[in-house]
């Protein structure tokens, strides 16, 4: 299928920040499952190459292919004026196409251990998150509180709030973006805590999930994401 | 419950039990496996357990049942800390009852009967729960139900209940949700929280629900609860009617104590004969 022709690497995709890549159906703009930057088994021993798999192949490109037949459907529904099904698919956008944009950001949040990964943060990043939180193992703290006491599903973020011109800790609920919460909000660095980012491995030890992330987190990323943000 | 006394300063508290499901661990096998329930029930189920105790030993929650706790809980939508872990602690155990070894098959006489009248048939009934089960978004669970002179919103009654009001409908509720709250009666219920089927189907949310609904839901069970549900409205509706009635006699007595009062006025304002 097309499928195959999609998921083979794409360097015009890489350097469009998110990795969102555009195809094209009937004139619409569709999306396509980005790489991982790293191999399915490069963030053992703290993420397990199965769940990298499941969790990229199945969970992230099921959010694509059902946000591009949602998007199929609006289209024909926007033609005919049909204001009914043009609202009821809402949802189902906002669902399938919030998962594909956090999931997007989050493989770039993550980085195997001696690629970054797990490397505190330099620069005006590290200086914003020592005169906000005293620390980065407060902030730490506070992040991995926030994912512990979330119920059900969704992401815990690090957050530029570009109206208040600092750092935020924000959670949000199921596939939400973050910037459903506030639109001024720049996502630096999300954490998943849906069951099905750490189950296999920590089952309902989400606790132990939350501090062992730490390991391959890619500081230096966020730390890009939030230079530019505040230019 | 158990009521333990403690030596010293003299203290009852009343400690909420974790509940084992009605069969071995493995009995759902290989449907559900061991280590699911090991998991689910063992650690999930056992720690909301745990930290409702917590939450309410030495407070005036502790001694209430559990469904009083989850009502007070739920505030009116304003949800106390409590809730979560007393409404997912009743989910969880209604979950269990719902399931039985060599589970699945049809459900038969009243109601299979009810299922024809309010879904046309009984395959239009599992896709209905199945739908009900994908779509919802994140955690969750899907319930068949028995409405009873409650309106289509949240705790509306209805005001003028009649047979066709009183149908089984599907709902599904996100994370601790517990349509208790909105007084329907529960008759089924499967969960679709990630951790009810990760181990076992991985992603593969519509399978673990075609294998629920094909090999492990326990219809007698469902039918039983349907008994409860419609004595429980039966119930209610007579007490509606002694209630009418009592406000009704309660009203026609006090304009008799007043014709009284006017007759003897009447009385005592003629001029004594002699």
């Amino acid at each position: 299928m097309a499928l195959r022709s999609i998921l083979s690497k794409n360097t015009i995709a890489r350097s469009v920040g998110l990795g969102l890549r555009l195809g094209h159906v009937r004139g619409l703009k569709t999306l396509s499952l980005p790489d991982l930057p790293y191999g399915y088994g490069a963030l053992e021993p703290v993420i397990s190459e199965e769940i990298m798999h499941l969790h990229h192949l199945k969970h992230h490109l099921t959010y694509v292919t059902n946000y591009n037949k949602a998007l199929e459907l609006l289209d024909v529904a926007m033609g005919k004026g049909d204001a009914q099904t043009v609202v009821k698919l809402q949802s189902l956008i906002k669902f399938n196409g919030g998962g594909h944009i956090n999931h997007s950001i989050f493989w770039n949040n993550l980085a195997p251990t001696g690629e970054g990964g797990g490397e505190p943060p330099e620069g005006p990043l590290a200086g914003a998150i020592d005169k906000q939180f005293i620390s980065l193992g407060k902030l730490i703290d506070k992040i991995n509180a926030e994912g512990a006491a979330l119920q059900g599903s969704g992401w815990v973020w690090l957050a530029f709030d570009k109206e208040l011109g600092r750092l935020a800790v924000e959670t949000t609920l199921n596939q939400d973006p973050l910037v459903t919460k506030k639109a001024t909000l720049v996502p630096l660095l999300g954490v998943d805590v849906w069951e099905h980012a750490y189950y296999l491995q920590y089952k309902n030890v989400k606790q132990e999930y939350l501090s062992s992330i730490w390991k391959v987190m890619n500081w230096k990323y966020a730390g890009e994401v939030y230079d530019k943000s505040r230019s | 419950k158990q009521c333990h006394l403690k030596a010293g300063p003299q203290m009852i508290t009343a400690k909420l039990e974790l509940k084992p499901p009605p069969y071995p661990l493995d009995a759902l096998e290989p449907h559900m496996s061991r280590e699911t329930l090991e998991y689910h029930w063992g650690k999930h189920h056992r720690t909301y357990v745990e930290n409702l105790n917590h939450q309410i030993v030495g407070t005036e929650l502790d001694q209430m049942t559990l469904e009083d706790l989850i009502l007070v809980s739920y505030n009116r939508g304003n949800i106390l800390p409590q809730f979560n872990n007393a409404a997912q602690i009743w989910n969880h155990e209604f979950f269990w009852e719902s399931m039985k070894p060599g589970g699945g098959g049809k459900p038969s006489g009243y109601l299979l009967e009810l299922i024809k009248r309010d879904f046309g048939n009984f395959e239009a009934l599992v896709k209905e729960l199945k739908s009900a089960a994908s779509s919802q978004f994140g955690s969750g669970w899907a319930w068949l139900m028995y409405k009873a002179n409650r309106l289509d919103v949240g705790n509306a009654v209805n005001p003028r209940p009649q047979e066709e009001d009183k149908k089984l409908v599907v709902v599904k509720s996100p994370n601790a949700g517990n349509p208790l709250v909105w007084d329907y009666s529960p008759l089924l219920t499967i969960d679709v929280w990630e951790h009810a089927y990760y181990i076992d189907f991985q992603n593969r949310r519509a399978d673990y629900i075609t294998v629920f609904m094909e090999k492990l839901v326990s219809w007698e069970v469902v039918s039983l609860r349907l008994e409860l549900a419609k004595a429980r409205a039966s119930e209610r509706e007579r007490e509606e009617e002694r209630r009418k009635r009592e406000e009704e006699d309660g009203y026609s007595a006090g304009s008799e104590a007043e014709e009284m009062y006017l007759e003897s006025e009447t009385d005592e304002s003629e001029p004594e004969a002699e």
